[in-house]
């Protein structure tokens, strides 16, 4: 709106009150985070009195004792473990599904896909209690596998359903070609759609891994087993059994929340694409 | 046979069906998940809301309405239904706000645009058990040898506000508020990322027209950019609705749960409905079944607005 300022003054006065405002808020997003980190490296003796911003100590082995003692290591190594065969998982199936509907023939595959996208519009408040009352009936309670079936099925439909449209819109001459050479259905999925649809695929890999990395609600019902649970649910443990231990706690969300802002940081401008071009509904 | 009725009789031969088969085997794993973790779950929600029963017994008792006649008359659902509204009221003034002053701040030629952009976005990616947590921490009322642990508390005391020092989280006048400043804290990257985008599609010479015809900055904003930016407000408000509504990890890490009803939300209360001492399935699915429809029909009604908006 620079162009509106007539007047070159009131037009510098204007540009600085809105940096300041956007640096207010800039700030506010960050310094929660520094506290973090900061009261992290702190002791159990200074945490609590001391609010220098840089700790006159710094104990960097609370991160030690936060990935041992704490458990954190092994919460972290269930976190990458879920995250990972969970995105995999979502990826394979989804665009094997989503490859079908798009370019392939059989009954009823309107009424499919139709299913997939009735899925992702309509609410499900408390669909945790039918989930759990399944997983149970199944024997999936306490199952590393149950809870990656769960967080497959979270980010399936929206997953569906930007592959599909992303098909939608791919040439279908160069999967002809290959069909030509003698590629199989399976073959022209694995050699031709997959490659070509890197872009959608990036965009699914990013928001489902934020999404299955954060999850906490099906991790609390389905977990008890401390030797499996995520770092989500393991926070919360440790909060509860080490109460006091504010700087261990510090250490374990630090360990928790900064591996997702590298990835959102390396990965930030496909994350910026992809919700602006609205690839991502829900 | 001539070559249309070859054609014809083709289409129910018997590589047809192996090849249509085929096709279908590339969903089958899709359509297996979803059938067992969405279908089967929505339709016992819905059965079991008709039912009594406590989780274990292997009796479930049909009971009818009795479920959502008993929830009509809970007090305490309709303070949580009321609580959700009021953080979906902050998430959809103060959040959206915040978001759209900041888009229209970013929508120019401006020294660390992207900046701002990257780091507007790192709250939303947070989980909300993190934000929780530290934001407990600064929240943190309690003192030791004197001084204020929380650093919100200790800030207030040093600036001459000690009048303000507040028990943040367990006092019943602030505790919801807090957590819908926290929710909105953390949700406001994404209306600002899309409103933003949604900005940057209006064709510049619409500006420079309104300007030429005398328009002043609100006059524009008023007339040019709110008309063109209607369906992304839309879009953005009813993902506003829908988050604040379903919110209630936060309230779980920041407060607790079950322990004070004027932090509860309905999906606590479905939650608390299911754990509790004892567990209460079918009217947590009751909860569940009202809750969901309610849910239905806020976004319905928005997706009438927004296809009304679109063709005006």
């Amino acid at each position: 709106m620079k162009e509106f300022n007539r007047y070159v003054l009131a037009s510098r006065g204007v540009s600085f009150l809105i940096h300041l405002f956007l640096w207010a808020v800039a700030l506010s997003c960050l310094f929660p985070l520094f506290w973090m980190i900061r009261s992290a490296l702190m002791d159990n003796d200074t945490i609590f009195v001391d609010k220098s911003f840089i700790p006159k100590v710094i104990h960097f082995e609370n991160f030690y004792s936060a990935w041992t003692e704490g458990n954190f290591g092994m919460y972290f190594f269930n976190s990458v473990w879920y995250t990972f065969w969970a995105v995999f998982g979502i990826v394979i199936i989804s665009s094997l599904a989503a490859y079908s509907i798009s370019r392939l023939k059989f009954p009823g595959k309107n009424f499919i896909f139709t299913m997939f996208l009735a899925a992702m519009m309509i609410p499900l408040p408390g669909s945790f209690v039918p989930l759990y009352v399944l997983m149970n009936k199944l024997g999936l309670i306490n199952s590393r596998m149950g809870y990656i079936f769960c967080m497959i099925n979270v980010g399936l439909s929206v997953s569906v359903f930007i592959l599909k449209t992303f098909f939608d819109k791919m040439p279908i001459a160069l999967e002809d070609a290959a069909r030509i050479d003698g590629c199989s259905r399976l073959g022209i999925w694995r050699h031709v759609a997959l490659p070509l649809a890197k872009p959608a695929i990036a965009v699914i890999v990013i928001f489902q891994s934020l999404n299955v990395w954060n999850e906490y609600i099906l991790a609390t019902l389905l977990l008890n087993d401390k030797n499996l649970m995520p770092l989500q649910r393991g926070l919360i443990v440790f909060q509860g059994t080490h109460s006091v231990e504010y700087h261990l706690l510090m250490a374990g969300l630090t360990i928790t929340a900064v591996p997702i802002i590298l990835v959102y940081l390396i990965m930030q401008k496909h994350i910026i694409k992809g919700l602006s071009s609205g690839a991502v509904v829900g | 046979m001539s070559e249309v009725s070859r054609a014809r009789f083709k289409l129910f031969s018997f590589t047809d069906f192996r090849e249509s088969f085929g096709n279908f085997l590339f969903v089958l794993p899709a359509l297996l998940i979803f059938s067992i973790f969405y279908i089967y779950p929505f339709y016992k929600t819905f059965h079991l809301s008709f039912h009594e029963w406590n989780g274990i017994s292997l009796k479930q008792f049909f009971v009818g309405f009795d479920n959502f006649k008993e929830l009509m008359g809970d007090e305490n659902w309709w303070i949580a239904v009321r609580n959700a509204g009021y953080i979906t009221l902050i998430a959809l003034t103060f959040q959206n706000a915040l978001a759209l002053a900041l888009a229209l701040a970013c929508d120019r030629e401006i020294k660390l645009k992207r900046f701002y952009r990257v780091v507007f976005f790192i709250p939303p990616v947070l989980s909300e058990t993190v934000v929780g947590l530290i934001w407990s921490w600064i929240l943190y009322s309690g003192t030791q040898g004197g001084q204020h642990i929380g650093l919100l508390n200790h800030l207030l005391d040093k600036t001459g506000l000690a009048y303000l020092v507040n028990d943040w989280l367990s006092d019943p006048k602030t505790a919801l508020s807090c957590i819908a400043v926290v929710h909105s804290w953390k949700g406001f990257g994404w209306g600002f990322l899309l409103m933003l985008a949604g900005l940057q599609t209006i064709d510049r010479q619409l500006y420079e027209a309104a300007r030429v015809d005398g328009a002043g900055p609100w006059s524009v904003f008023v007339h040019v950019t709110l008309p063109m930016m209607m369906p992304v407000f839309l879009m953005v408000m009813i993902l506003t609705v829908l988050g604040a509504m379903q919110a209630f990890v936060l309230i779980l890490v920041m407060v607790g749960q079950g322990l004070v009803y004027h932090t509860e939300v309905p999906v606590t209360r479905i939650l608390a409905a299911m754990t509790g001492g004892y567990p209460k399935f079918g009217y947590a699915c009751a909860m569940a079944v009202i809750f969901g429809l309610m849910l239905v029909a806020v976004s319905f009604t928005f997706q009438k607005l927004s296809s009304k908006v679109k063709q005006a």
